[in-house]
């Protein structure tokens, strides 16, 4: 029923287009997409069909560019816009996407969510040698899935400059999903500065962009709240780590400058639409760095797919998007605007945008949720968790802390509740857990021992986790007080299953691992310089990939060509990601089926995060 | 001043040419071609040069310039590290400098690096110079709680033995405005009349810097600081008709780049 829109009106769109290329539309910060300048639909970058096949030719450019009022001379550009244009494909056809590097520089670009051969994947170094400067390079593949998805650059730092654009692939039969109307959501964090000052600035100064620590009077707070004994306990916890409860995104709102499909707040992009419609709204957090919190202030959203996969219909009120995830929500406007709001999880900045019945109007912007802290809650029912917990229903506060202090160097403790209870002190968790649970499965690695090897990982991890624990029903930092329904894993349920039923025949452990203080970043306490081989899977096994987040962040771990799917505990519904989003001192475990022979880059989606090392290769074998 | 910075970057500068060299590539794909790119260069060299203390110093009618820096260039785990510390007696320019180290730094513990290289000790002025060289290894990292610490073991060329324990710690009193707290203390294993060390503890030092950050890079500050020299040391001062004792105003900026 959708299709109508798609379709009509073709010619004027061209029109449209054509003049945004010529750069006569005046009012915009930059040249922004056709998508992007909210028409009354989603138009794609000029493209044609012929045999069968989806023909694109996209030219990475730089191109200066007005962002926010300022102009930037480093925004890396597709066919002249940022984000690039929309590239939309159809199921069953071939793709074949021309891409001219103008750059004095090499690039690529990577199809990310995408099942193609290995070849065609896009990361230099890992699927081919990349793009020189100057250089055409055909990307050829068949388009076996449909979905939201994206695409951007695999190549340095080049993603952090506006390198990234929306995918959109029809399905070659009908969903039976209902709506009018759609748009495409890209979420992205800019920086005037270069991205090396950026990345420089994270390693040789712990904390550059925060500024949002705890000070002085936080603790004077913490008394005032908790109590003396309690607060000093707290502070020391921390303090004995050498963590800190306030690094929830490396790179924060006092760098970046946050945009919706290109446009910084000011600019307010705006998705028109006719009072009654239903709008499916595409978000793809195209971020280098940053998560967002997104919600539509006064509308239920109910989310129709995640990763591009569809999953059963779930309504909710606000979602976290990890870098690198895409959801698909249907929203029904009530009013003539409504407010799109996207706030970054350490709640340092946000984005919004605007639907509405026409140009120029505005609903109001909600103010940003309060600052947090991880742990923050958790210190708070610390108690009462430990004594829900155990046999020592007795155990004070005080003892709670110092198994907090143990976190930072036991493996093979024998204390493996206590270590339970500080994952959970650590980062939130414990009272979240619901009824929901009652109807599921287990979580298949739910309690289980944990080895981190004899060294604890050596010096690339700050930390590890004694005992982690499966959180997916827990939406995260920042959400411990929340009264309103927020989106988590748990409640995403795919609508047929996959066609691998087999259980997993081997399992591969990988351990998230990091020190903030050198900005280290790592698989398994080893950057990518430093481990002696790839990653094996073996074609056609099964296997469960099982991620141990023993670092004080928040990871988007993605997996190229081969589908993740989640063990939430929905059993044979479980979703499947190309990203999957590990909390800290969390444990996820995904079922794998090695179908696709070559290599595939497996990386932490932070950017900073995989050029310090956060990076491996899966070689299917 | 112009000396120990021109020394500082022909260190720097010498130690970018040892130290750059290619990323090993064992991890790449059994698919991948020996004249690719490697996908992520996670094996960069950086550096830093960092004042820590660069001030004034007040305490009655004496007046002193003061500087403590360092200097690092290198990878993670691996770097060559140079600290300096010195003042200048402004009124009869005659100052020394107290430890140009250069040192050898590895990462062998999470918060901790193993540092170890030699130093150099010399005064200037009008007064006849002298100087002395020490082998050093020591340590330097994050101490639980977040205090910073430096700290060294030191044999001079004359076979003189001390230890030497530097501590700081920020309060943020707000997000740019930090008080530091700072303590340090020097041990000696023998008297070294010289350079009027006595055996034993011979000095406590104090101080509380309050700064403002302007930016992560440029933080002005005044503060107070005290020194207090002990045992051995302490008699040896009074000898010499030197102070035993001084507080001081200083005002100064923390710097880096």
């Amino acid at each position: 029923m959708s299709d109508r829109h798609f379709y009509a009106g073709m010619s004027r769109r061209r029109l449209i287009q054509g003049a945004a290329t010529m750069g006569l539309l005046a009012g915009f910060d930059s040249l922004l997409p056709a998508y992007a300048r909210g028409q009354l639909d989603n138009t794609n970058a000029f493209h044609t069909v012929r045999n069968g096949a989806d023909i694109y030719d996209l030219t990475v450019a730089r191109t200066p560019l007005k962002i926010g009022g300022t102009v930037s001379e480093q925004p890396i550009t597709i066919n002249g816009t940022l984000p690039a244009p929309l590239v939309r494909l159809k199921q069953g056809r071939e793709a074949i996407l021309r891409v001219t590097n103008t750059l004095p520089e090499a690039t690529s670009i990577h199809w990310h969510g995408l099942i193609l051969p290995y070849q065609m994947d896009g990361v230099p170094g890992v699927s081919f040698p990349g793009i020189m400067p100057g250089e055409t390079f055909e990307y050829r593949f068949p388009v076996e899935q449909h979905g939201t998805y994206w695409y951007h650059s695999h190549s340095g730092l080049q993603e952090q400059l506006g390198h990234y654009g929306p995918i959109i692939i029809d399905p070659a039969e009908p969903e039976s999903v209902a709506y009018d109307r759609e748009y495409v959501v890209v979420l992205s964090d800019w920086t005037f500065d270069s991205p090396e000052d950026v990345f420089r600035n994270l390693k040789v100064a712990e904390g550059y962009y925060n500024y949002n620590q705890r000070t002085v009077s936080d603790f004077f707070k913490d008394v005032e709240t908790m109590g003396w004994d309690a607060a000093w306990s707290k502070a020391g916890m921390w303090g004995r780590m050498r963590m800190s409860p306030r690094d929830i995104l490396d790179v924060t709102a006092s760098e970046y400058t946050y945009l919706m499909n290109g446009s910084p707040s000011a600019s307010n992009w705006t998705g028109l639409f006719r009072p009654g419609e239903k709008i499916r709204l595409r978000f793809i957090n195209a971020s280098a760095m940053t998560y967002f919190d997104v919600r539509v202030p006064g509308l239920p959203m109910t989310v129709i797919s995640a990763d591009g996969q569809p999953v059963q219909p779930v309504e909710t009120d606000e979602f976290r998007i990890g870098v690198a995830e895409t959801y698909d929500v249907i929203v029904q406007p009530t009013d003539t605007a409504h407010t799109v709001f996207a706030q970054s999880q350490d709640r340092s900045g946000y984005v919004r945008g605007t639907l509405a019945t026409r140009k120029g109007m505005e609903a109001p912007v909600p103010p940003m949720y309060p600052r947090t802290e991880r742990g923050m809650a958790a210190m708070g029912m610390g108690a009462m968790s430990m004594g829900a917990m155990g046999k020592d229903g007795d155990m004070n506060m005080d003892s709670g802390m110092d198994m907090g202090g143990k976190m930072e160097m036991m493996s093979g403790s024998n204390d493996k509740a206590h270590g339970q209870m500080m994952m959970n002190g650590a980062d939130s968790g414990m009272s979240k857990m619901n009824s929901d649970k009652a109807t599921m499965n287990e979580v298949p690695t739910a309690g289980r021992p944990i080895s981190h090897g004899p060294d604890n990982h050596g010096p690339g991890a700050a930390m590890v986790a004694s005992s982690p624990q499966s959180r997916l029903d827990d939406p995260g930092v920042g959400f411990e007080t929340a009264n309103h329904r927020v989106l988590t894993y748990s409640q995403l349920q795919s609508i047929e299953g996959w066609p691998d039923k087999r259980p997993a025949e081997r399992e591969v452990e990988l351990h998230l691992t990091g020190n903030m203080e050198r900005y280290m970043w790592s698989f398994d306490g080893k950057k990518f310089s430093e481990v002696d081989g790839p990653v094996k899977f073996y074609h056609g096994e099964r296997l469960r990939l099982i991620l141990v987040n023993d670092s004080m962040m928040d990871h988007p771990i993605h997996l190229h060509g081969m589908w993740m799917e989640l063990e939430t505990g929905a059993g044979e519904y479980r979703p499947r990601k190309h990203t999957i989003s590990v909390k800290p001192g969390e444990r996820v475990s995904a079922l794998i089926t090695a179908d696709a022979p070559g290599d595939w880059a497996f990386h932490c989606h932070l950017l900073y995060h995989m050029d310090a090392g956060m990076f491996r290769v899966v070689s299917v074998v | 001043m112009n000396i120990m910075m021109n020394r500082i970057k022909w260190v720097v500068g010498a130690s970018a040419l040892t130290l750059a060299s290619g990323a090993g590539a064992a991890g790449t794909g059994v698919q991948a071609e020996p004249d690719w790119t490697l996908p992520i260069h996670d094996n960069q060299v950086f550096g830093q040069v960092l004042f820590d203390r660069m001030e004034y110093q007040r305490d009655g009618d004496n007046e002193l310039a003061l500087w403590d820096a360092q200097a690092w260039i290198g990878k993670d785990r691996n770097r060559l590290w140079v600290e300096t510390e010195g003042e200048t007696d402004l009124s009869s320019d005659s100052g020394d400098i107290e430890n140009f180290d250069v040192q050898y730094s590895y990462r062998f513990d999470r918060f901790w690096d193993i540092q170890t290289g030699l130093g150099a000790q010399t005064t200037f002025g009008p007064s006849p110079n002298k100087e002395r060289y020490s082998a050093i290894v020591g340590l330097q990292g994050l101490a639980p709680y977040w205090f910073e610490v430096d700290t060294n073991l030191r044999v001079t060329d004359d076979g003189d033995v001390s230890y030497d324990l530097e501590a700081e710690y920020d309060w943020l009193l707000t997000q740019r405005l930090i008080l530091q707290g700072r303590g340090e203390t020097l041990v000696a294993f023998s008297d070294v009349e010289e350079w009027g060390v006595g055996s034993g503890i011979n000095n406590v030092g104090l101080g509380l810097r309050l700064r403002y950050h302007f930016s992560r890079e440029f933080a002005p500050y005044v503060g107070v600081s005290y020194t207090r020299f002990l045992g051995n040391t302490e008699d040896l001062r009074e000898r010499e008709g030197e102070d035993v004792e001084s507080s001081s105003f200083v005002a100064g900026v923390r710097w880096w780049f």
